[in-house]
């Protein structure tokens, strides 16, 4: 059997379960779920591919704000400090704890940061109708790889949780970078709901022949 | 529409992707779609599976014995465990944080162990709960377990913000190391759990 037998190309499998599907062409807006374990395997939207890129780009630049412009300032009896995220990651630099340093370096800015380069690598191109850029494939399985390790909206919750243990020590208040970052959560999130997995792989595979 | 009518790529002697959903031959090692490994079943993924959920259990020990935070005021130091902490806010009066926190270092992580060896004992022994349930169940489980790391980076951010040289500081304690871990190891244990096997534990069960 070769890799292009016409009868496969007909055919999809659910990842999760691996039930068989004919693979027909859903309506856009609309979902395809498998009916063994319901889980979705299709669901396009209308400009998605656009979408995708412009907000992966404007999470890209809310990063760098959100990264170098002062988080939070801390006030107590007249003495002020105020940090930036990268204060944050380096709060573990002393010591044993540096391996956790780095880790929360990578899990806050430079996991989410590789994965939306890797999303405008991959998707980029196929926006503008151009074919896929070499190892675009790579790029979008690292994405999908990156993506329960980018924690960058579990940080924020954690900066909430903070700001209230430290509010009967001080006052806080918020800086650009704070409001920054929020942004970039939102946004990074609306982008993953646009993107439809298996629309994506498709596009690439026939971009690519 | 019934189960009956169900036939896996495996039934059909293929082997799909779990990446892009591609079907293949059987003898296919690596997918024309995506580039991915192809295997009908990953024989490995129960090993996997209990070997990152025991590294995780090891670590979650010294996580709740040691201290996550210690706060120095005026030269005398105070140490915080997980626990601790969320006793401190309860003092505080912050209910809806302390509870954020107590569900998100103390309830996620024990029915995380919990939902995951239930789960890699399910596709081994027969058990009651239905595919549909367990593969909710999993699903659940790799959507929340980031959420655990929460407490961790309450403590960075303390130890940022809260450096007033005499007055009052902050630093981490090693508990935010072996939590940290705890928290990537079951993540890991999660991710190598290949979930055709609910289905196919299931399969077996009716014929």
């Amino acid at each position: 059997m070769t890799a292009h037998d016409p009868a496969l190309d007909a055919l999809i499998a659910c990842p999760a379960c691996d039930a068989l599907h004919r693979d027909a062409e859903v309506p856009v807006g609309e979902q395809a779920r498998c009916r063994r374990c319901h889980t979705v395997l299709m669901a396009p939207r209308e400009g998605a591919m656009t979408q995708i890129v412009m907000l992966s780009a404007t999470a890209l630049m809310l990063m760098v704000a959100a990264v170098f412009f002062p988080f939070l300032k801390l006030n107590v009896a007249g003495l002020e400090h105020s940090s930036s995220v990268i204060d944050a990651v380096l709060a573990y630099s002393d010591g044993l704890l540096v391996p956790l340093s780095v880790a929360l370096a990578a899990l806050i800015v430079i996991l989410p940061a590789v994965r939306l380069i890797a999303v405008i690598y991959t998707v980029g191109p196929m926006m503008t109708g151009y074919a896929p850029l070499p190892a675009a494939e790579k790029a979008f399985r690292l994405a999908n790889a990156l993506k329960p390790w980018a924690m960058a909206e579990v940080f924020i919750v954690g900066v909430a949780v903070a700001l209230v243990k430290v509010a009967g020590l001080a006052t806080v208040s918020m800086g650009p970078a704070f409001w920054a970052f929020v942004a970039l959560v939102l946004v990074t999130t609306l982008k993953d709901t646009f993107m439809c997995k298996l629309t994506v792989w498709k596009t690439l595979e026939t971009r690519r022949q | 529409m019934s189960d009956a009518t169900i036939q896996t790529a495996r039934d059909a002697g293929l082997v799909a992707c779990t990446q892009c959903g591609r079907v293949h031959g059987a003898q296919e090692t690596m997918c024309v779609r995506c580039g991915a490994a192809l295997s009908s079943r990953d024989e490995t993924s129960l090993q996997r599976v209990w070997a990152w959920w025991f590294a995780g259990l090891i670590c979650y020990i010294p996580a709740n014995i040691y201290p996550m935070l210690k706060t120095s005021t005026f030269g005398s130091e105070l140490d915080n465990t997980i626990i601790g902490g969320v006793i401190e806010l309860i003092d505080y009066k912050s209910y809806g944080v302390a509870f954020i926190v107590f569900f998100a270092s103390v309830v996620i992580p024990i029915s995380k162990f919990l939902a995951i060896a239930y789960l890699a004992y399910s596709v081994q022994y027969p058990t009651t709960l239905p595919g549909k349930v367990r593969q909710h169940l999993y699903e659940t489980v790799e959507f929340i377990g980031r959420w655990s790391m929460i407490d961790v980076f309450v403590v960075a951010i303390l130890s940022a913000l809260v450096q007033f040289n005499f007055i009052v500081n902050i630093h981490p304690g090693i508990a935010a190391v072996s939590f940290a871990l705890s928290v990537a190891f079951t993540m890991l244990s999660a991710q190598s759990f290949d979930s055709r096997l609910i289905w196919d534990a299931d399969e077996d069960r009716r014929t």
